[in-house]
């Protein structure tokens, strides 16, 4: 038959079904096939923190959604153009997210009684009207996956567990997408069982055939490469692009690179990227609980490595205290936080930012710590060599905030050479003469770094209170009060180290929509949107949030209205009311969920239209 | 090592000094109370110290919080003064980066196993080369006088007027029960067998734990007083050593059966029992360990000092290093280059 191809700029794909179904798979391959294409994307992986919730429940719902075109994309899309739903559940789940008039490609065997009285339909959607508005392409996915295997003589449960490369193979007939690069990873993934394999693939091709020969589907979309700019590319996650900048921080320091941390969602992977990496001589040391990985780093940092401790708001909650010794010590210590939902164990699956002002404020005594936030996937690589940077050029710990959105979600990377990047090494001290422990740099404030093994510089340092230069233990009235000054002067002074903040559009006008971390990509493009609609509206994007870059204030002053729209009550907001003095206006949503951009859309509108509130 | 802790490292030259007890002193005034058992420690390994002839500059001693925590401050070594229960922490992590260094930890029977008593049990059974000095007082010294994970049921203190309900650790047990290689005990009113225990701690390869009965002479005063006081000392205390039958009184007159499992005191003086019918102390037992560990406990036996168990396994930071030159030995250096540009990769142009 007669198959039309059309072209699109951009479309969004949700794969939905059990946890146990392979969609996180299942999404990852239609991603990196993408990227391979040349189209810029974004994706959110959502799935719950059961790891194999109860089989077609509502809650056990996993989902994916990826976002292309061959525009720039900076969000993985509010809703989504095409959903695949494995079953009923995740057909209820997800049918809220998908446009009017989208598509459902339904897998019926997920639909019949058993699943429909899970997900709490009283009639079957697929067979009464309730989906009118959307174009519903009904496939019997699990029916044709064990036909294409029927003569491999495999269980039903391997059977079962092909079935989402089925709706793979569909989806990549409709999008054009060639099928090799899975058929690769198919391949190297189960070389050692190559019946899996060849199962595998043969559902794969299968339902790519499907798809061309069946009349189900009469449309294929063609999706031009983008625009990006040239060089060499490859997909990366926020924790994959957080593994990969702590190597290049430790080699571009010259230092051995040493992890301290505790298993925690959603920051295990940055662990488990890390232990693969020994040939640069990664030490990754899996400790009992977060305060033993904190401490251990620390001990490390003592003897000269550089030293990370990995982990999520739960596990900072533990390490607070360990961080104020890193700060009375001045050792430098990168400790990252991929935030998720709290409080307590909250979200562990989803995305927040109300660890801010943990970051900032959350020590006993006053214990300033510098902090920078990721903004993309990418830009953790480079946000965790900024902080290794300034640790070891001020000797401090240094607080790298990403979420549970960046960790996960990927996107194209121009892949940098690593001669671009800066030389970070520190100088240890080796001179024995007149060697004092707390003698400071005059333009930095850092003490200097003298670790074991060098002849003539024992020394002892710990969390008492020291005496200005000598760091001898010291209770002195007016001497805490001058350390105090000087530990925070050491942290403000790095303000004339670090860029400006740009703004992007006028530099002055209506409103500035002020943002931090992973909300970038759809802040950047509601603003976007206004801004082509004829609005005054300009976006500034922090990474530097302590201290802040030395022309923010200037900046805030230039526009009648500044909106902080953050996936927390307005922390950020705080702080820069009681820096500044600016009566910014917040947007605040707690969902565990990143912001759309049609809701910050909705809100720059109605501030330009005059509710300030 | 990185090549820049090597480049400092390895351009120092170690003076081929002889050190002696003066080359440990600090400039810090000690500040323990007069009288304090921990003066005696301090004595006893700064004047064993010099005979190992070990680089000064490789030497660290790392802490916790607590009296005995101050101990680095009175060393003239490279020490850390850490956070409470964390210097098992501390030190595991130094360890691992710098193998060559020789790694003590400090610590009390509050910082040890009550705050820190997870990362003690996991410094143990990881096995890393460090040397532990837990200072039992069976007392909060540094708050005043609060009870402390050794204190016996029904102690007597600020915060526990009516007496404690709380049942002790047996450190020892404990420390063995955690897979703890080198475990032994010794006090501090005897220097020379504190000296000897030490040293065989610091020759040992992987984690050394002493349990060292410290006085508290302000909130604890002779707690110990029965196995460190010369009236009492050798009719209360048995002295372990290797291949040696456990004899002990005054007269020695007295040894140590083992009726089954139960190590019961017999009389050497009656002609019932020679010294050929006693337990021989075998230090690479380890089931014997546990039986001598629970002596401990039982107040119609002498108290055992000396080494409980002296075995060997592999030590983590070893374990550590070997993953990492197996695969560069495989793979080669890493190269960051290549790193970035492994997987899928495209171009735009």
């Amino acid at each position: 038959m007669n198959k039309t191809d059309k072209k699109l700029k951009e479309v969004t794909i949700r794969f939905a079904g059990d946890s146990g179904d392979g969609m996180q798979i299942t999404g990852t391959q239609f991603t990196n096939t993408t990227a391979f294409m040349g189209n810029d994307l974004s994706t959110f992986p959502d799935y719950p923190a059961e790891i194999r919730a109860p089989q077609g429940t509502l809650f056990g719902v996993s989902g994916f959604q990826i976002h292309f075109g061959s525009t720039e994309i900076n969000t993985p899309g509010d809703n989504c153009d095409v959903l695949v739903a494995m079953n009923a559940a995740a057909l209820k789940v997800n049918l809220r997210g998908l446009i009017p008039g989208g598509s459902i490609i339904a897998n019926t065997d997920g639909f019949i009684d058993k699943n429909l009285k899970l997900a709490g339909y009283t009639s079957n959607p697929l067979k009464d009207d309730s989906l009118n508005q959307f174009k519903v392409y009904q496939v019997d996915i699990t029916k044709l996956t064990s036909l294409a295997l029927q003569d491999m003589n495999l269980s039903n449960k391997i059977v079962d567990r092909t079935k989402n490369f089925f709706a793979l193979g569909m989806m990549y007939w409709m999008y054009n997408r060639p099928l090799e690069n899975s058929i690769k990873w198919v391949e190297k993934k189960f070389k050692s069982k190559p019946e899996i394999a060849e199962a595998n693939i043969r559902v794969l091709k299968s339902g790519w055939n499907y798809a061309e020969t069946t009349e189900i589907f009469t449309v294929k979309y063609t999706i031009e490469p983008a625009a990006l700019p040239k060089g060499k590319y490859r997909n990366i996650t926020g924790n994959s692009a957080t593994a990969m900048g702590l190597v290049a921080a430790a080699e571009k320091a010259n230092l051995e690179l040493f992890l301290g941390t505790y298993p925690i969602t959603p920051a295990s992977d940055i662990l488990h990227e890390l232990s693969m990496f020994k040939e640069f001589g990664v030490k990754t040391f899996q400790a009992e609980d977060e305060i033993a990985g904190v401490t251990a780093a620390i001990g490390a940092s003592f003897g000269g490595s550089l030293a990370v401790t990995t982990t999520s708001g739960p596990g900072i909650a533990l390490k607070t205290e360990a961080i104020g010794l890193a700060v009375m010590v001045e050792l430098p210590l990168i400790i990252i936080n991929v935030q998720r939902g709290g409080p307590s164990t909250g979200l562990p699956t989803k995305t927040e930012q109300a660890d801010l002002l943990q970051a900032v404020y959350g020590r006993n005594g006053e214990a300033p710590v510098p902090v920078i936030a990721a903004s993309t996937p990418g830009d953790c690589f480079y946000t965790v060599f900024e902080a290794a940077r300034i640790a070891i050029k001020y000797m401090t710990p240094v607080f790298c905030l990403t979420d549970g959105y960046l960790a996960n979600g990927s996107e194209p990377w121009l892949i940098p050479n690593p001669n671009d990047l800066p030389d970070i090494s520190p100088k240890f001290r080796t001179d024995p003469n007149n060697y004092l422990p707390y003698l400071r740099n005059a333009q930095t404030l850092a003490r200097e770094w003298a670790i074991p093994g060098t002849p003539g510089l024992e020394h002892r340092i710990g969390g008492l209170e020291k005496e200005d230069i000598t760091g001898n233990i010291n209770y002195e009235p007016e001497n805490h009060d001058k350390m105090v000054r000087l530990r925070a002067q050491k942290i403000e002074g790095i303000a004339n180290d670090i860029p400006l903040a740009q703004v992007h559009g006028d530099e002055k006008g209506d409103l500035l929509v002020v943002g931090w971390g992973g909300t970038f990509g759809a802040i950047r493009t509601a603003v976007d949107k206004t801004r082509a609609k004829g609005n005054s509206v300009s976006h500034l994007h922090l990474k530097y949030i302590n201290p802040f870059p030395k022309n923010l204030g200037e900046i805030l002053y230039n526009f009648k209205n500044v909106l902080i729209p953050e996936i927390n009550l307005g922390q950020l907001n705080k702080i820069i009311r009681a820096k500044y003095l600016v009566p910014t206006i917040g947007y605040n949503v707690v969902k565990g969920l990143p912001f759309t951009t049609i809701e910050l859309e909705n809100k720059i509108e109605s501030i330009l239209n005059g509710d300030t509130k | 090592m990185s090549n820049l802790v090597e480049e400092v490292v390895t351009k120092s030259t170690t003076p081929n000094s002889k050190y002696t007890f003066k080359d440990f002193q600090t400039d810090q005034d000690v500040r323990w109370c007069p009288g304090c058992g921990d003066y005696s420690i301090l004595a006893q390994v700064q004047r064993i110290i010099p005979d190992f002839n070990f680089p000064r500059e490789k030497t660290v001693f790392v802490s916790g919080i607590g009296c005995s925590s101050r101990f680095p401050y009175y060393m003239e070594t490279y020490g850390v003064h850490g956070i409470h229960g964390r210097a098992t922490a501390i030190a595991s992590g130094l360890k691992m980066a710098r193998p060559e260094l020789q790694v003590w930890v400090v610590t009390g029977d509050g910082d040890g196993l009550s705050i820190g008593g997870n990362h003690l049990i996991h410094l143990l059974r990881r096995n890393l080369d460090i040397n532990i000095l837990l200072f039992n007082n069976q007392i909060y010294g540094l708050t005043k006088g609060q009870y402390s994970p050794t204190s016996e049921f029904g102690k007597v203190t600020k915060s526990t007027p009516q007496g404690s309900i709380d049942n002790p650790f047996n450190p020892i047990a404990l420390a063995l029960g955690a897979s703890g290689n080198f475990v032994a005990r010794t006090m501090d009113r005897d220097p020379k067998h504190m000296q000897t225990i030490i040293k065989r701690a610091v020759e040992h390869k992987g984690t050394s734990f002493i349990e060292i009965y410290q006085n508290c002479n302000v909130f604890n005063d002779g707690a110990f007083f029965t196995f460190t006081e010369k009236e009492t000392k050798e009719d209360n205390v048995v002295f372990l050593e290797h291949g040696k039958p456990l004899v002990f009184g005054k007269e020695k007159n007295k040894g140590i059966r083992l009726d089954g499992f139960t190590p019961k005191v017999v009389s050497l003086a009656d002609g019932k029992f020679s010294v050929n019918d006693l337990l021989i102390h075998n230090e690479n037992d380890s089931t014997l360990a546990f039986i001598l560990a629970n002596m401990t406990t039982n107040p119609e036996l002498p108290r055992p000092m000396g080494i409980f168990l002296d075995s060997s396994d592999h030590c983590y930071e070893v374990e550590m290093q070997k993953q990492i030159e197996n695969v560069i030995q495989k793979k080669g250096r890493g190269n960051l280059e290549k790193l970035l540009n492994s997987g899928d990769t495209w171009f735009i142009n």
